[in-house]
């Protein structure tokens, strides 16, 4: 398979995780998009480190799950405490930073 | 052959990215991301990286994943008054993401690498095997490799701050409180019991 095939699914994959961010409420289902756009990014580094036969751009990729367990736990951390607070958990009604 | 399998690991993926979106309880969105996450894997060692699936499906699939199933267990599913945003958003918000990925297509196709339309050059069979990977993280990566593990150091202590119990009837995290700890609110016996999602949290209740 040429590595255009990987990067275009790469794009669309990461064109749906944007969509969901869109179109969601739950900050849950947010962070799952989150998720998405990052595995989206994985998927098109690795494929470029096939396509330039380099083994870094596989670093990146670890590097980047790395980033992305962190950024779960901090954001599950927060829901849990939303949760606790018995504050909506949707994105539409936490607007008090919005100024 | 190949392509056999990267199309079927690719509708996988693309069918569980819609999941994700599409699904209105949270559960079944992260099931349908373990399906997205595995197929990724699978599309990992068409690509020749056997470390960065193992970690995919370890990792991700794993560990991450029974984060998200024990705090949609805790925080419970449901609930979103979805579908209710500013108006037009529901059509306007496909249209968007549509235009990104034209935009990112036309970026990527039109960037007249020649490499693009290869399988890429020919590696040898230890290409992306776990020796690789760890050669490359402790020689040239050493302190991207350290600097990553503060950060999930970090973030472990930074999500026991943000989801451990508040004192009683108080808004004001006791952050202070829970590094000193010695000195325990009279109403609550142990401040770190609220870690666990299963601890139902009385306060909630009340």
């Amino acid at each position: 398979m040429n590595i255009t095939w990987y990067i275009v699914l790469s794009s669309l994959l990461f064109a749906t995780g944007v969509l969901g961010i869109l179109l969601r409420r739950s900050p849950l289902v947010i962070l799952l998009c989150l998720e998405l756009m990052l595995n989206a990014g994985n998927l098109a580094l690795v494929a470029f480190s096939r396509m330039v036969g380099n083994e870094q751009g596989q670093v990146f990729a670890v590097i980047v799950m790395v980033i992305a367990a962190c950024e779960v736990v901090v954001g599950l951390g927060l829901i849990v405490a939303i949760f606790r607070r018995r504050l909506p958990l949707n994105v539409d009604d936490l607007r008090e930073l919005r100024g | 052959m190949e392509a056999v399998v990267f199309f079927v690991a690719a509708i996988g993926a693309l069918g569980g990215a819609i999941g994700v979106i599409s699904m209105r309880n949270p559960f079944y969105s992260v099931l349908a991301l373990i399906v997205h996450l595995f197929s990724l894997a699978a599309l990992f060692l068409l690509l020749t990286s056997a470390f960065v699936a193992a970690a995919q499906v370890v990792v991700y699939a794993g560990a991450v994943m029974v984060l998200y199933v024990f705090v949609v267990a805790y925080v419970g599913g449901g609930g979103e008054s979805a579908w209710e945003p500013i108006p037009g958003q529901r059509f306007l918000a496909p249209l968007l993401a549509i235009a990104l990925f034209v935009e990112l297509s036309i970026a990527v196709l039109g960037s007249a690498l020649k490499a693009l339309e290869t399988h890429g050059p020919d590696v040898g069979a230890g290409f992306g095997n776990p020796a690789a990977i760890g050669r490359l993280l402790l020689e040239k990566f050493l302190l991207p490799f350290e600097a990553s593990s503060i950060l999930l150091l970090l973030a472990a202590v930074g999500a026991i701050v943000l989801a451990a119990r508040r004192s009683e009837g108080g808004n004001i995290p006791d952050a202070a409180g829970l590094a000193e700890g010695d000195t325990p609110s009279k109403h609550s016996p142990s401040r770190l019991e609220g870690v666990s999602p299963s601890a139902p949290a009385s306060g909630v209740k009340a």
